[in-house]
């Protein structure tokens, strides 16, 4: 047992930090409001390297740790959650698979150019009729010849409008299903028949861009089958778990950043003669959601380092993002009412970071599907 | 032949950290961070805007203070610098500006001997702990090459021999033709420091070394406490002034007219 992070890792606090001050943070607001995916803050991202914090660097990778990736995609979401999901679900959703199931010519041809952030990645799971019940795929894919076709349309998908490589799964054994009827496919922008449809209108993280997928006869080589046929559902449910410790550090990463600029205020704003910091009914409360971030922090940091070691994280994982989402949507609530009339407001950052954190109890597994998790695991004997 | 250049960069405690204790007048130091200095930042990145351009070039950063100052040389390693050296050690603790300088020109010979003579020093102008601004030019005066101080803008040609530099002055600037070998002191107006890389802060093969004063030879009757001529006599915080005011007018009469008005009602006329 050891709390206290590497020299590494510290510096990644301190590095990520510098660059959220400058780069992201200045831009959170509107971006916000222009409901606009940050290209330039992407770049810079690429440039640093955070977009490819744990792989190994013969692939490109900056041959980090889990923690290390946990800890950037809290920094950067303490500015902005809009940026710290589109470095959350290019490393974790689409990143990870090629790296753990690709064949090594998928993962030389794939990786290096998404790990420098050359190419932006995604995932594509959810359908209309298929978001917790992800057995309910209704995109098709069918072998013809040397190519695979793909049918269907995929919703809500994170990075969808600006990623360059997508992970999707379609049904290529409706009997089957969830039991080897699903497979994953590597699929690349430009593929024919595949194309971009809506982008959603969301409540927050208005920033990244969350659009359908569409495919109409989409074809795309054999080879671009990632996993074994019927290997897709494992492909995803692992996925899963390592994108949890992403959207969970999102999550502690708004809390973080709205507790701080409530703390900030609080120990500005007077009412009755007094500074808000000195009622200690609002103190207590702080002192309440700083316990709950702390605990979010310590289970998200052991379901990382449970990744570095290669044990199984679900359960870590999903207890992890459980609480971490549930404490960010109580700590923005909080903070948004400590603010009182200006919390309301555009004009001071906990609105938005009150919006963006709901979503984090919903996607990557909503909470009750985090509590089926670990249900499962308490009583699957 | 290598391209090689050497900055100095010094740990300092975060100012926009620091607190002053009002009953003695001395820094609060506890749980303050340490930072690479400020100017030293911008020396670094002029160094590694250098490497970027062309391929040969080897940036050392070269720094002396306490172990712990490592962690600064981390970070200028994670920035882009090839190795960093520290010079550390009890004989050299204590050093004033002089003292210092004659520790870093010993560590520079040191470094010549194993590397072959540098081609350019980057320095940062003053470290914001002692604000002297003096430990630059001691070490170009010491290893007898040219210097320029304060350095906002910098060019060198491609036959990487002729430099031009435009040095700030309090009320314009200089346009100073220079040749390697020389030393240069960057200002924060020289350029804007990268961030660390995370391939940086991971990689596995940093060259950190620490050298004490047997390694570089130096003689301990020029370094530490008691060699230094300078000592501190007294230090003190300058009370707070308070906000100064912009007398308002539409012109210079109505503003004339105001002062007037302001000051005659504080009585000072």
């Amino acid at each position: 047992m050891n709390f206290q992070l590497t020299k590494e890792q510290e510096f990644v606090r301190q590095m990520v930090r510098e660059f959220a001050t400058n780069e992201v943070e200045p831009l959170a607001a509107d971006i916000d409001q222009e409901h606009r995916f940050p290209t330039e803050t992407v770049e810079k991202m690429a440039k640093y390297g955070l977009l490819g914090i744990p792989f190994p660097t013969e692939l490109g990778g900056a041959g980090g740790d889990y923690i290390s990736y946990a800890i950037t995609v809290e920094e950067l979401s303490k500015a902005c959650g809009s940026t710290g999901v589109i470095c959350s679900a290019h490393t974790s959703l689409c990143c990870w698979p090629i790296f753990n199931y690709g064949t090594e010519e998928q993962k030389e041809k794939y990786l290096p150019n998404l790990l420098s952030g050359k190419h932006l990645g995604a995932f594509g799971l959810t359908e209309p009729g298929a978001g917790t019940d992800a057995g309910g795929q209704q995109t098709k894919a069918v072998l013809d010849g040397e190519d695979w076709v793909l049918n269907g349309a995929k919703v809500f998908i994170t990075n969808g409008g600006y990623a360059d490589v997508f992970v999707v799964f379609a049904m290529t054994d409706k009997a089957k299903s969830t039991h080897g009827g699903i497979s994953a496919f590597i699929i690349e922008k430009g593929d024919p028949g595949f194309s971009i449809g809506k982008t959603e209108d969301k409540m927050g993280i208005n920033a990244s861009s969350t659009t359908e997928l569409i495919f109409q006869e989409c074809r795309i080589p054999k080879d671009r089958l990632l996993n074994k046929v019927g290997g897709g559902f494992k492909v995803a449910l692992s996925t899963l778990d390592g994108g949890r410790i992403g959207i969970a550090s999102q999550a502690l990463g708004i809390a973080q950043g709205a507790f701080d600029v409530t703390v900030e205020y609080m120990t500005q704003r007077k009412q009755f003669g007094r500074k808000l910091s000195k009622f200690q009914a609002l103190a207590f409360e702080m002192a309440e959601m700083k316990t709950r971030i702390e605990a979010a922090r310590l289970l998200i940091y052991k379901a990382a380092d449970m990744k570095d070691k290669h044990m199984d994280i679900s359960e870590a994982s999903a207890m992890a993002k459980l609480y971490a989402a549930e404490t960010a949507m109580y700590v923005t609530t909080k903070c948004v009412q400590f603010h009182g009339g200006y919390g309301y407001t555009k004009d001071y950052p906990v609105e938005r970071m009150m919006r963006d954190a709901k979503i984090t109890e919903i996607y990557e597994g909503t909470s009750e599907v985090q509590k089926l998790v670990i249900a499962g695991h308490t009583f699957k004997k | 032949m290598a391209f090689k250049i050497i900055v100095c960069a010094k740990q300092v405690p975060d100012t926009n950290e620091i607190r002053i204790n009002p009953e003695t007048g001395t820094l609060i130091r506890d749980g303050v961070p340490s930072i690479l200095n400020n100017d030293d930042a911008n020396a670094l990145e002029e160094a590694l805007r250098i490497k970027d351009k062309y391929d040969d070039v080897v940036v050392t950063v070269v720094s002396m203070g306490p172990p712990q100052a490592t962690d600064m040389l981390f970070e200028c390693v994670a920035m882009g610098a090839d190795d960093a050296i520290l010079i550390s050690d009890r004989a050299v603790g204590g050093s004033d500006t002089w003292a210092t300088s004659n520790a870093v020109v010993a560590g520079i010979k040191r470094y010549v001997k194993d590397n072959g003579e540098y081609d350019l020093i980057f320095a940062g102008r003053q470290a914001i702990d002692g604000d002297t601004a003096q430990v630059g030019p001691q070490i170009a005066e010491k290893l007898d090459i040219p210097q320029v101080t304060y350095v906002e803008e910098f060019k060198m040609d491609d036959d990487r021999k002729n430099i031009t530099v435009k040095r700030k002055m309090e009320d314009g600037y200089e346009l100073i033709k220079i040749q390697t070998p020389c030393m240069l002191t960057a200002i924060k107006e020289l350029n804007e420091p990268r961030y660390m890389n995370m391939k940086g802060i991971f990689a596995e093969d940093k060259d950190i070394k620490t050298w004490n004063a047997d390694d570089i030879d130096v003689d301990r009757t020029t370094v530490g406490l008691k060699a230094s001529p300078t000592n501190v006599f007294r230090s003190f915080t300058p009370k707070p002034k308070g906000k100064g005011i912009i007398v308002e007018g539409d012109c210079n009469k109505d503003q004339a007219t105001n002062l007037l008005i302001a000051l005659k009602g504080k009585h000072i006329i």
